[in-house]
């Protein structure tokens, strides 16, 4: 077997760190995806000029670089003295992040239902709301599933970066281990292994659904 | 009773509509006919309240259809339309097509609404698909259930768009069948068609369309045989 110094105590410090990171990934992507889906409604319903200010806005968060909008977001709490824990401002910074980018793809996924066939359920007697709910919501999810996985995934691994607020998340746990031990190669092969075991279920998932819409499509 | 008075409809700068005057009795069976472009199409979404109009009234047993204080849901549940486009909702099956609107507009529950959606699926011939999604039917088969969808919501009318002009020629006949079917039951129906001798063969009366104007409406026999205005005449020669 591999000599190595690296203890149970040391795993458990690891696995610590690989809840961290789903914490602030499943908090991130659960508000940012609420966020997402509201502005990517209001997008649609607005149209592109009514929704310049909030697409601008958007913008900005889908092109600063995250590591920029995580030292900002953090001095901005302290000035505006807000008083957030890291944990807090990481969340929500990467949740603004999060719903930047799945506003473009909820809408993406509303524009691919065809006028026509929401013109039928129209025609039926249903009502805006029920037409949403009914027709463009299960159509436009099926649309935007495999980019919502994609978003999500990246979002697990961009958030390594809130380790510059502090937080003890995987690849932080990992480097602590890798400065105390000197054994690079293995840590961070086990700290790799953990992001692909959090990650294949999520992609899993994704192909299963998507397989299990396509005979209907 | 529909009852179209004066109606104008412009797209832009175009003009589709130019003050149509129609009157469709119950139980009559009128269809139009026309040239593409001569405004016989936006007709029918203006009577079902999905294209606003400019000018003049639509009244459907007495409520103006485009007036600010007309739930427009409601209307539409006496009114079905279906279009060229049979516009299935990809997602459910056959059936889920069929009850959907029943459970969710009219409130029924599951028992009914199937009960219902079963009934009008075995009208139009489509027993045997009722758990098939749309995309495994051929364009017949999923324009007769559009025309069960709209049936199932109970319209006192219904308005055809075209409804066979995006099938393969061999399809057209089992749709055309089962409006006849529909004609012969009495409901009120407004097809706009290109199929003469279909047309012919179920209406009250036929109305040519040119150019936004309605040009002339007559019962089928006078109007197809004895057509009196110049562009009837040359339309039936060219299409004849």
């Amino acid at each position: 077997m591999i000599e190595t110094a690296l203890t149970w105590g040391d795993l458990a410090f690891l696995a610590k760190g690989a809840g961290m990171t789903l914490a602030v990934t499943a908090i991130s992507v659960a508000a940012g995806t609420v966020l997402g889906v509201i502005c990517g409604v209001i997008r649609f319903q607005l149209g592109p000029y009514w929704s310049a200010p909030l697409t601008f806005v958007l913008d900005v968060f889908r092109s600063v670089p995250l590591l920029i909008q995580l030292v900002l977001g953090n001095a901005f709490q302290s000035i505006a003295k807000l008083g957030w824990p890291p944990f807090t401002t990481s969340c929500v910074v990467l949740s603004l992040y999060t719903a930047a980018y799945c506003t473009e793809i909820v809408r993406g996924g509303m524009s691919s239902v065809p006028v026509t066939t929401r013109r039928a359920a129209r025609s039926l007697g249903m009502t805006w709301w029920q037409d949403m709910r009914y027709i463009v919501a299960p159509l436009a999810t099926r649309v935007s599933l495999p980019a919502w996985i994609g978003l999500a995934l990246s979002v697990m691994k961009d958030s390594a970066l809130v380790l510059w607020l502090g937080l003890i998340e995987l690849l932080r746990a990992s480097q602590i281990l890798v400065t105390r031990l000197q054994e690079p190669l293995l840590i961070l092969m086990i700290c790799g292994a953990i992001y692909f075991i959090i990650s294949f279920p999520i992609a899993r998932l994704g192909g299963y659904l998507e397989k299990r819409w396509s005979p209907n499509d | 009773m529909i009852e179209i008075e004066n109606v104008r409809k412009s797209f832009g700068e175009l003009e589709v509509l130019k003050g149509i005057n129609l009157t469709v009795d119950k139980g009559e069976v009128l269809t139009v006919i026309g040239g593409s472009g001569s405004g016989k199409s936006t007709l029918l979404t203006c009577i079902n309240g999905l294209e606003p109009i400019d000018a003049g009234r639509i009244v459907i047993d007495g409520t103006d259809v485009h007036a600010k204080s007309t739930n427009l849901n409601k209307l539409r549940q006496k009114v079905g339309i279906v279009f060229q486009q049979w516009n299935a909702f990809p997602h459910l099956t056959v059936l889920e097509n069929v009850m959907l609107a029943p459970r969710k507009v009219l409130g029924l529950s599951k028992a009914e609404a199937e009960a219902i959606a079963v009934r009008q699926l075995t009208h139009v011939g489509l027993a045997e698909k009722l758990s098939v999604y749309p995309n495994r039917m051929s364009g017949g088969q999923q324009q007769r259930m559009a025309i069960a969808r709209a049936l199932a919501m109970s319209p006192e009318y219904m308005l055809f768009d075209e409804v066979t002009s995006a099938l393969d020629p061999m399809l057209v006949g089992e749709v055309l069948d089962t409006l006849r079917m529909l004609a012969s039951e009495g409901m009120t129906m407004i097809c706009v068609t290109h199929e003469m001798k279909f047309a012919r063969e179920v209406s009250d009366r036929v109305a040519f369309f040119h150019q936004g104007v309605m040009a002339e409406i007559a019962p089928p026999e006078q109007l197809f045989d004895a057509p009196q205005h110049a562009e009837t005449k040359k339309f039936l020669a060219a299409t004849h």
